[in-house]
């Protein structure tokens, strides 16, 4: 792998950039691999990276069946955080959180980690009441988060309005000061660079029509739009499709698909440090890099894969983002898009090995998976190399929804955030 | 001041009405009719901008919505400055105060620019590969300088002091663009009688005839055209027409967004005018005539001011009388460039040159242009420019046959236009989910199947030329007549005269003698993405458009590649040597052009952001000094305080009061479904985890009401009123909820049984009487009613009369106190509250918020849903096992709770915690441990759920949820705290009166 840096940087750019190397080979698929992974997003190739890194798997394929990076992973509105309130998914999401910090330098790719904050705001005693709870919750896992008052909420985000005119008046935050943003398409780039130049084959274009299983039932092998592949190990990590591929095995998962929809505004100079987010009027916002507002709206309440959502929830996104900054009233919504989230009853994932032998599967992120991507990779590596979960994703099982043992997340966080 | 670049006469603009505008602090002048655009070109001035990346000097680019370069920030003062305004939309008022942006110190000076002396360091997606070490600089040196470089406008700084408005609508017929398509599909779609809306985002009907003055349609001129079309719809009852309003979005079945702007144009608009107004359109058929997008060259230093689409000098040339520059040189690929050399020849711009790319131009305008003696210069590209803060010259290079620049000579200009193509604006087409094209004679995507009810007329589906364009408009405006059932037969068609062009085929980088890998030739100029960096994404092995469009932000602008996107397309596949449509095509976003978010918030603002409900009762409340607090929508007494007492102090006093001697408390918010019907008890039987068969009429019950996965969702006391009528309460904030949810089961699972549901909750008003003396208060104002302890024992429900209105009267508990819960008419709540209080003063009474009743109840022991529970408690948990009828068949959530896991004996169960020091008052939420000691990530046992001080019972009491729990009664555990461990026992729940003798008093 050609290595990136500053100084790399500036020696090509004498050259006129003419020796620059594609970022990962478009290789043609082989006959065989000793590991599959379906599904061409963050975690998808994150998966391939650290099974070639940790695991010493090199012989393995990304399977696409698209563009990578051009699912949930290029559709989100790039919120990194962990204070969650279970112990177990406050540990599932703090390993991604840890994984995060020093991701840049892990892949030689800048993917932007920005530790700006995220603040959670409360609007009525109950909010008050829950962020408490995950303060005190967090506090003794080990996880950053932070009780804010109203005048220290003011202090952390200056262009918030604290006053009393609001429906509901901002009664204080919760923050974690290790959340923030990252740029969503470079952490789908770095892996991918970075697994190829171990080894791993990124096939784009590249469409699973059926899972292969032998007579003992064993997985073994893919069938694509570009051929069969024959492997012992398939990964699937395909977000909303995943119950699609998962019937080709004859598994019916517990997963239900929604639009989800963001947008940002024109790009301005700085004017919003942090990240908000309001379970209660509906509402995240952070600002780019680029100067961009991203804005994240809810889900829409029907199932659909339909990638764009309804107006009206935009609608009531946009006035609750006016209530809180009342100064951006007049920006202007530059492109809104929508992605398909997939939902599991516990709003929490299933990232195991399933009854079928060879499979296993990472899904059901809902509206959350963009923050775990490094953590999701590394644990579905970890399934996969050793064919049993890391202790972090042991509870996170598909079985857990007939056994009762739920992780139910949406308690804590009604909406989509 | 004068204006030295308007021409003497012609144009739309009005004369006889000055205007005077600032920019950058100095002063100009236009005229009615101006664009911001406009006016400051006939200044001469088409510095207007700096890029984003490279803080390169940009001039005005084109006379629309395309416009990458100028934009600028417009402010009547600071509660409505608006930034990244584009100028050639910004319509010019008097007293206009415009900046420019992304600048500093000044627009002609700016020192960002030394990005572009290092442009060569700054290649596409350069940040991608450092600014990494060492690792903590990226928070606090490359990110805040590369933050404080980005953006273009500032945002603003104080709160928008405008209103805006929201409008839903429908009609038969919505009609996209005023152009001459869209005119005339909007006279045959209205002949016979079909409602028709047609909008336009400028403020004139016409669209690209405004800018014509040679061609003539019916005999007449184009302007005269227009003026009479639009009387003619305008004269039709069955028409609205919509002017300053963009269609921005396609939404599923033919719904779509609009936008109207209403004051931004008028110099002093009456403050009670609203700014914009958002249109959600439901129409039975579309017609979108959104016309087309002229694309530019690409070709070498192709950013610098005075470098324009040949159109918008044209357009500024005929609509604004404005001419562009004194000595014009025109780049062009296509038939179409030449209109605007002859217009501007005509209007006294000296026309040096017109390079033309293709070898032999030979149509009609190549013709005309020859004929009026202008120098063609065919099969000539450009290879460069000169000029910085205005463009001064440009080297046009001869193509030998074998596609290499050979002789070059440099023209001095201070204008240079350029006419790439044409590019239909399929915008909305492909919002609508429609298939794009990939028509090869045009070289442009244009729409292929439909997938609403919509069709595309004119130039937006590749017809161009004006005589066709309006042909197309009259055939489809016929054709949605009829679809709607209102056909008015064929429209008279008219005759069209003017020069015909061929369309244009040329896309990507025009041909150069230069260094492909140094010299800057722009596609994206907003963003400064170039060829070459186009070029190195394809190198670093990016191949999707959508990699390169988020590798090289080409097409990212606020333009949303307008400008851009096909000529990246065009280089993008001559770089890889495949075909454009296998490049793929990136997805057209709404909205069309940046809509303001205050259009969209409309009037949800302030205390109209939601409904605020509010009880019969809250006046009163009021009126004696509640504080409220907010639980859904509904506004709650929290607490009554008097003389200066806190919270603490007024719920102290109300809880005593309470259990000495009767309190008064507004459960109007409660939620109240009424369950009617022959099957009404089995509905019941299914929805909760109670038996309801037996249940007598009179009598009522606690129920709990699971999810399908077995866990609480809500509760409430339920009276049966009659065999087949319930009356069912449920929690404040889950009435909406709960309601859905029985719809839910009773209409897609069991559509059989014969039973109806209706919200009360608005319906009754509901006061809670409490208290040892709740009797003596009620007795002489219940009428028809035996309230005593033998004829209405804890959990009836009565009908009758109270204070001469009809009451269910039920006497239920959730304090554990005597108590009855008086529903009347909501009408007469407050009527009846009053008469309560005053019975009630003889005995003491006092009122009490929701703050007392949550003491109150936690005392008790009594759980609340929400704050007890929070989606993973089972009825077992939170100890009402008792409440699952276990010999029943079946209930929602039955099965769940037949899981393992719901049978752990080490599952959370709802107990009690008290501290040793009985001031001391846990914080809810707060964990509880065994093991202080033990370090992080600690083992959690569970978390307090509940807790307050009891001043009746003069110690700290709280509730928790503990892993197994009522096997730990009796222990010590621990709660963690940031400065310090609090120890606390774990003992039952239910602190006052265990043995519940004071309910039935």
């Amino acid at each position: 792998m050609q290595r990136f840096s500053g100084l790399d940087l500036f020696l090509r750019a004498l050259g006129r950039h003419q020796t620059w190397k594609p970022q990962w080979r478009e290789p043609e698929p082989k006959a065989a691999y000793d590991a599959v992974i379906v599904g061409g997003g963050g975690h998808g190739l994150g998966a391939a990276y650290y099974l070639a890194k940790e695991f010493g798997l090199r012989n393995i394929a990304v399977l696409e069946k698209g563009w990578i990076g051009g699912g949930n992973t290029g559709r989100n509105t790039t919120i990194i955080r962990s204070n969650y309130l279970f112990d177990e998914s406050a540990a599932l999401y703090d390993h991604a959180v840890k994984l995060w910090e020093g991701l840049s330098q892990e892949l030689n790719y800048n993917v932007m980690f920005s530790q700006r904050g995220v603040l959670m705001l409360a609007h009525n005693i109950h909010d008050i009441q829950s962020f408490k709870r995950h303060v005190h919750a967090n506090r003794v896992n080990g996880v950053d988060n932070e009780w804010l008052t109203p005048e220290q909420v003011k202090e952390f985000c200056p262009a918030l309005n604290v006053g009393p005119n609001m429906r509901y008046p901002i009664l204080g935050g919760a923050l974690q000061r290790r959340g923030g943003t990252a740029r969503h398409d470079a952490v789908a780039w770095g892996y991918a660079r970075a697994a190829d130049a171990l080894g791993v084959d990124i096939i784009q274009n590249c469409e699973v029509t059926a899972i292969n299983r032998d007579a003992q039932g064993r997985v073994s092998g893919v069938e694509t739009t570009r051929g069969p592949i024959r492997t012992t190990k398939v990964g699937v990590s395909a977000a909303g499709h995943t119950s699609v591929l998962m019937q080709m095995a004859g598994l019916r998962m517990p997963l239900e698909s929604y639009p989800l929809q963001a947008l940002v505004s024109e790009p301005v100079k700085p004017a919003f440090n942090c990240v908000v987010m309001s379970n209660t009027i509906h509402a995240y916002i952070s600002q780019s890099d680029k100067g961009e507002m991203v804005i994240g709206a809810g889900t829409d309440a029907y199932t659909s894969y339909s990638q764009r959502g309804a107006l009206h929830i935009a609608t009531h996104t946009l006035d609750a983002i006016c209530e809180l900054v009342p100064m951006f009233r007049r920006l202007r919504m530059l492109r809104k898009w929508g992605g398909i989230v997939d939902v599991t009853p516990d709003r929490s994932p299933i990232l195991a090995k399933l009854p079928v032998p060879g499979l296993y599967v990472n899904c059901g992120w809902g509206t959350g998976g963009f923050k775990a991507t490094p953590g999701a990779g590394h644990l579905l590596a970890w399934t996969m190399a050793k064919d049993e979960p890391h202790p972090i994703n042991a509870p996170f099982t598909l079985e857990r929804f007939r056994d009762g043992r739920l992780i139910d997340e949406a308690a804590a966080a009604a909406v989509a955030h | 001041m004068s204006a030295p670049f308007r021409l003497a006469q012609g144009g739309r603009i009005d004369r006889a009405r000055p205007l005077g505008f600032t920019f950058d602090g100095k002063s100009y002048s236009g005229f009615a009719g101006d664009t911001l655009a406009s006016a400051l070109l006939s200044h001469g001035v088409h510095l207007t901008g700096r890029s984003f990346k490279y803080h390169r000097p940009r001039g005005i680019l084109s006379a629309g919505a395309d416009e990458p370069n100028a934009l600028v920030g417009v402010g009547r003062d600071q509660t409505r400055y608006t930034p990244n305004l584009r100028a050639p939309q910004v319509e010019l008022y008097d007293g206009l105060v415009a900046e420019s942006q992304n600048r500093w110190p000044s627009l002609s000076f700016d020192i960002g620019a030394v990005n572009d002396l290092f442009g060569r360091f700054l290649p596409a997606g350069f940040y991608y590969k450092t600014f990494m070490w060492p690792r903590k600089a990226w928070d606090h040196v490359y990110e805040p300088k590369i933050r404080a470089m980005a953006g273009l406008g500032r945002a603003p700084t104080a709160a928008d002091a405008d209103r805006y408005t929201q409008r839903y609508a429908h009609c038969d017929v919505l009609v996209v663009g005023a152009g001459p398509a869209g005119l005339a599909a909007a006279l045959a779609a209205s002949a016979g009688g079909a409602s028709v809306m047609l909008c336009d985002d400028q403020a004139e009907f016409g669209g690209s005839l405004l800018s014509e003055t040679t061609a003539t349609i019916d005999g007449k001129p184009a302007a005269q055209w227009i003026a009479d079309t639009v009387a003619t719809l305008r004269g039709r009852a069955n028409v609205m027409l919509l002017g300053r309003t963009q269609a921005f979005g396609y939404y599923p079945h033919n719904s779509i967004g609009l936008v109207e702007r209403l004051t931004d144009h008028l110099a002093t608009p009456h403050p009670d005018m609203p700014r914009e107004r958002l249109w959600t359109l439901r129409a039975r058929e579309v017609v979108i005539c959104a016309g087309a997008l002229e694309r530019p060259m690409v070709f070498p230093e192709n950013d610098r001011p005075g470098i324009m689409l040949a159109g918008a000098a044209r357009t500024y040339a005929n609509r604004y009388g404005v001419k562009a520059g004194s000595r014009a040189v025109l780049f062009t690929a296509q038939d179409e460039g030449y209109r605007a050399a002859l217009d501007l020849a005509r209007a006294g711009v000296h026309v040096a040159a017109i390079a033309d790319l293709r070898p032999n131009p030979d149509g009609e305008l190549p013709a005309a242009a020859r004929a009026a003696g202008l120098n063609i210069m065919a099969g000539t590209t450009v290879t460069g420019t000169r000029g910085r803060l205005r463009v001064s010259g440009a080297t046009l290079g001869r193509l030998g046959l074998d596609g290499q620049v050979g002789q070059s000579q440099t023209i001095a200009c201070d204008l240079l236009l350029m006419s790439g193509g044409m590019t239909p604006s399929v915008h909305l087409f492909s919002q609508s989910k429609g298939k794009l094209r990939f028509d090869e004679t045009i070289k442009a995507y244009v729409p292929g199947q439909s997938a609403e009810r919509e069709r595309s007329a004119g130039a937006c589906r590749g017809i161009f030329g004006l005589a066709a364009a309006i042909e197309d408009g009259f055939a489809r405006g016929e054709e949605v007549a009829q679809a709607v059932g209102r056909a008015g037969g064929a429209v008279t068609r008219v005759a069209v005269t003017t020069l015909a062009a061929a369309p244009g085929v040329h896309l990507g980088a025009a041909p150069h003698d230069r260094d492909a890998a140094t010299v800057k030739a722009f596609v994206d100029y907003q963003n400064d993405v170039t060829a070459k960096d186009l070029a190195l994404a394809t190198r670093e092995g990016f191949r999707s458009i959508e990699h390169i469009k988020r590798y090289t932000t080409t097409g990212m602008a606020t333009d949303q590649g307008k400008m851009s996107n096909m000529n990246a397309l065009g280089i993008v596949a001559d770089a890889l040597r495949r075909d454009i449509p296998e490049i793929g095509l990136t997805t057209f976003r709404p909205p069309y052009t940046p809509v303001t978010f205050g259009a969209f918030a409309g009037t949800s603002r302030g205390q109209l952001f939601d409904p605020v409900r509010q009880t019969a009762i809250h006046g009163w409340a009021a009126d004696h000094g509640a504080a409220f607090e907010d639980v859904g929508l509904w506004k709650r007494a929290h607490y009554f305080p008097q003389g200066g007492e806190d919270m603490h102090a007024a719920v102290a006093r109300e809880c005593k009061a309470v259990r000495a001697a009767v309190g008064i408390f507004d459960a109007s918010t409660l939620g109240k479904i009424e369950i009617v019907g022959p099957d009404a008890a089995e509905f019941m039987n299914r929805m909760y985890t109670n038996a309801w068969t037996k249940l007598e009429s009179g009598r009522c019950r606690y129920g709990v009401m699971l999810r399908e996965d077995g866990f609480v969702m809500d509760d409430g006391v339920v009276g049966r009123m009659a065999h087949d009528r319930f009356h069912v309460t449920t929690t404040t904030g889950g009435a909406p909820r709960v309601l859905a949810h029985m719809e839910d089961y009773l209409q897609t699972e069991w559509p059989d049984l014969d039973v109806w549901l209706t919200s009360t909750t608005e319906q009754w008003a509901v006061i809670a009487v409490q208290g040892p003396n709740a009797r003596k208060v009620l007795e002489p104002l219940v009428e028809d009613i035996d309230i005593s302890a033998a004829a209405m024992p804890h959990m009836s429900v009565r009908q009758g009369r109270i204070c001469g209105v009809p009451t269910r009267l039920f006497r239920v508990s959730f304090t554990g106190e005597l108590g009855f819960e008086v529903n009347v008419p909501a009408d007469y709540g407050r009527a009846v509250w009053e008469a309560i209080y005053q019975a009630g003063l003889a005995h003491g009474i006092t009122p009490y918020g929701t703050e007392t009743m949550h003491v109150l109840r936690a005392e008790k022991g009594y759980i609340i849903v929400g704050q007890e529970t929070d989606g993973t408690a089972v009825p077992d948990d939170v100890g009402l096992g008792w409440a699952v009828g276990k010999a029943k068949k079946d209930f929602v959530g039955k099965r769940s709770l037949a899981r393992a896991e719901f049978s752990k004996p080490d599952r959370k169960q709802m107990v009690g915690l008290r501290t040793r020091d009985p001031h001391d008052v846990l914080e809810e939420g707060a964990q509880i441990v065994a093991n202080p000691n033990q370090p992080v990530p600690m083992t959690v046992l569970g978390q307090v759920t509940s807790s307050y001080f009891s001043a009746v019972l003069d110690h700290s009491i709280a509730i928790a949820m503990v892993r197994g729990g009522r096997a730990r009664i009796g222990e010590t555990l621990y709660v963690p705290m940031p400065d310090r461990v609090i120890a606390v026992t774990v003992v039952d729940p239910v602190f006052f009166d265990r043995e519940g003798v004071r309910l039935d008093a």
